[in-house]
């Protein structure tokens, strides 16, 4: 199953319009925090941007930790999430190793569920949702994927 | 937040007191400039001076800011050092968003804070901050600091004065986010007056998205055009700085104190030049796609074993003229350098640049002399312009301290108004006639962004005095519509009067969308009145005979429809203010 990566993020200006339109087409909220991707500077404008979101772990912490089965396990890495059974506990959030998760001031959490609509927003094409096993792609596979000339 | 009227914050710096008020008038103020016009007349005081702590600094944003695309802005009002009248400034980055997702259409900021404060806002945060430690320090230093204190990394706005604006000089911005500015007629100096180092506001809140499916479905639209369009291209490309070959080549760049309008040696800070050996990356306001901040690079080798520093400096067309071509400088890595040590002192480049011109010109015709001027001011010597820059940041003696008043200013003071490049204030980059010289002069905010006068003097000739006025107050009216938005107004060819409709229908602003030609004129009006009110005359306002006697593409300055334009422009200028006084005695 293809999955969101971002292999060219030191293309990225700021725009915010990938979290802008997982908030919008996903979560049906206005908002660059209620989405399953999130950018942040790293350290000031000055030092460029970087982007928060799931890495596809497989097994995933925030499955394990998940203690109504809300999150379970995803083909391919990830996770797929049934909002009915989140009891707000914050778990998730709480396992995920590189702060993937957003919480909302209820609780709510919010998380990429790799469905790739947030790409063709980025106008800088920093964002790729593809196959992707592992040490499975050809090193000159993920050379091309995140070369710097577009002709 | 979708809602029929709007959510303002007001913090009284004095009292400390902070109260979350709701304002009428959606449907006929709309948001952004229309708001805050509105809110000057409701809490401003329009016959008291500008540093009055009572006086208000009010941020606003618009129905469609986050909704869609390059609804990106944000207005700042103030009443100006500059000349203590009313006046509007604007700015992007991550101010906007900021404020949208802190869920406040407006913050209304009055009094004085008894020590160096910073105001730091969220959806769930209002509290006012002793940070005197951070008094005296310049941007950079600042900005690092109050990113580290607080809470919000990439989804704040961090609004912060650097040296000139404690000093309170009339040429000091308020730097939004490192590479944007509230830039011109001395907002900063208004942060300056209250005690204010920074302002931080925390987007850290969400909103439910209109129901249906018409909003995303406009939204697609909107973004495919914006981003499909050459608008990508021209703005993205070379950005503004394009503008620098395309002036020149008109005989229409200011260049030397606007001695000239063309000069070969120019190439060397065109955009192109840019481009091709200093720009590093781009970045963009918070909600654009199209990205235009260009960000150059200077590396300076500080010791001689190889040991280098770099530094990050933003650059656009109106910086690049006033600190390059304007002072003579045409290798665009000293212009970086002129600008890096404006923006650290936290003053608008734009008029320190012409204010320099103006100076070096004084210094050689003898109407000061290197007593004042301290470094020996000559067109083109980069170094002796940024020690200069220091000075005026910091008021160093008599001159410097009349200089960073204004060019204006120091020329009542030493004489030299002939060449004094001021047009209301210090001017833009575009030589372009007899249109833009008026609509600068005379315009609401004295920017080449209150009306398209560059552009109409492109036009064939042939047009009248009538004409062109007509065209200055039209142009105007369908702006304010746009920054009461709040756009940008790089994406006005996308936003159309039909595509700003379906906007605001698809988030229910239906009322709005179906009287825009009623507002945008009540809109125009309304900033009118606080202007003249707050004592603009408009014929009072002269233009420097310098501005006469350039030559440019069309040949000749026409002195009569100049002066001509001028006078019946200032004359429509009071009718739009009248008018809203008539509107609502009979109202």
């Amino acid at each position: 199953m293809k999955i969101l990566t971002t292999p060219r993020m030191e293309r990225c200006i700021g725009c915010h319009s990938c979290s802008l339109a997982c908030a919008r087409l996903v979560h049906k909220r206005l908002s660059w925090d209620t989405a399953g991707i999130r950018i942040r500077s790293s350290g000031g404008l000055s030092t460029g941007f970087e982007a928060r979101l799931c890495l596809a772990c497989d097994p995933a912490p925030c499955v394990a930790a998940c203690p109504t089965g809300a999150y379970s396990q995803r083909k391919g890495g990830g996770v797929l999430v049934r909002m009915k059974l989140c009891i707000r506990c914050g778990a998730c959030a709480k396992a995920c190793p590189v702060d993937a998760v957003y919480l909302d001031p209820s609780g709510e959490p919010s998380v990429c569920i790799h469905c790739g609509r947030c790409v063709p927003y980025c106008p800088h094409d920093c964002l790729e949702h593809t196959e992707f096993l592992r040490g499975t792609v050809s090193v000159a596979e993920e050379a091309a994927a995140s070369g710097e000339v577009q002709s | 937040m979708i809602r029929d009227h709007f959510r303002v914050l007001l913090v009284d710096l004095s009292t400390g007191r902070r109260s979350i008020t709701d304002v009428d008038g959606r449907n006929t103020v709309a948001g952004g400039s229309g708001l805050a016009a509105m809110l000057f007349g409701k809490y401003g005081m329009l016959d008291k001076p500008w540093n009055e702590p009572g006086q208000p600094l009010i941020f606003t944003i618009g129905p469609l800011t986050g909704y869609f695309p390059l609804m990106s802005k944000t207005v700042c009002a103030f009443k100006s050092p500059y000349h203590d009248q009313y006046a509007e400034s604007h700015a992007g980055g991550r101010s906007a968003l900021s404020m949208r997702f802190a869920d406040y259409d407006a913050i209304v900021i009055t009094g004085r804070a008894k020590s160096p404060s910073a105001l730091v806002v969220g959806s769930r945060q209002i509290e006012i901050k002793d940070v005197h430690y951070l008094w005296g320090s310049d941007l950079y230093v600042a900005g690092k600091a109050l990113r580290r204190m607080l809470p919000g990394s990439g989804h704040r706005t961090i609004l912060r004065i650097g040296p000139a604006g404690e000093r309170q000089s009339p040429i000091a911005c308020i730097n939004a986010d490192s590479y944007r500015h509230f830039g011109r007629l001395g907002a900063g100096a208004v942060m300056g007056s209250k005690n204010l180092k920074a302002i931080t506001i925390h987007g850290d809140g969400s909103f439910l998205i209109p129901e249906g499916n018409e909003y995303v479905k406009i939204f697609d639209k909107v973004y495919k055009d914006m981003t499909d369009t050459d608008m990508m291209s021209k703005y993205h490309n070379l950005g503004t700085p394009g503008n620098v070959r395309v002036m020149n080549d008109l005989k229409a760049l200011p260049i030397r104190n606007l001695q000239a309008t063309t000069d070969p040696a120019s190439e060397g800070i065109s955009g192109e030049r840019f481009a091709e050996v200093a720009l590093l990356r781009n970045a963009a306001c918070a909600g654009c796609p199209v990205g235009c901040i260009h960000i150059g690079f200077v590396r300076e080798r500080f010791r001689e074993e190889n040991r280098y520093i770099y530094r990050q400096i933003s650059y656009d067309h109106e910086l690049i003229f006033a600190v390059g071509s304007m002072l003579g400088v045409m290798d665009c890595f000293e212009v970086l350098k002129l600008i890096d040590v404006a923006e650290k002192m936290g003053m608008d480049v734009m008029s320190p640049g012409v204010a320099l011109a103006w100076a070096t010109e004084a210094l050689t015709k003898g109407l000061v002399t290197e007593k004042e001027t301290l470094v020996p001011l000559s067109f083109g010597d980069s170094k002796s312009y940024q020690t200069a820059l220091w000075h005026m940041a910091y008021g160093t003696n008599e001159f410097y301290q009349v200089l960073s008043q204004g060019t204006a200013k120091a020329a009542e003071r030493y004489g030299g108004g002939d060449f004094a490049c001021v047009l209301g204030q210090e001017m833009a980059g575009y030589a372009t006639g007899e249109t833009f010289f008026v609509s600068q002069a005379l315009g609401l905010r004295h920017s080449h962004l209150d009306a398209g006068g560059y552009s109409y003097d492109q036009k064939p000739k042939g047009k009248t005095i009538e004409d062109a006025v007509k065209f200055l107050v039209q142009d105007e009216k369908g702006r304010v519509f746009l920054t009461s938005m709040v756009s940008c107004l790089f994406a006005r060819g996308v936003y159309t009067d039909e595509v700003l409709g379906s906007c605001l229908k698809s988030v229910g602003y239906g009322t709005l969308a179906d009287n825009m030609g009623v507002v945008s004129s009540g809109i125009q009006k309304l900033r009118w009145k606080m202007r003249v009110g707050s004592g603009y005359r408009p014929e009072d306002v002269s233009i420097p005979n310098r501005f006469t006697e350039i030559t440019t593409w069309k040949g000749q300055i026409d002195i009569g429809f100049l002066n001509g334009l001028k006078d019946q422009y200032a004359k429509a200028i009071w009718s739009l203010a009248a008018d809203t006084e008539k509107a609502e005695k009979s109202g």
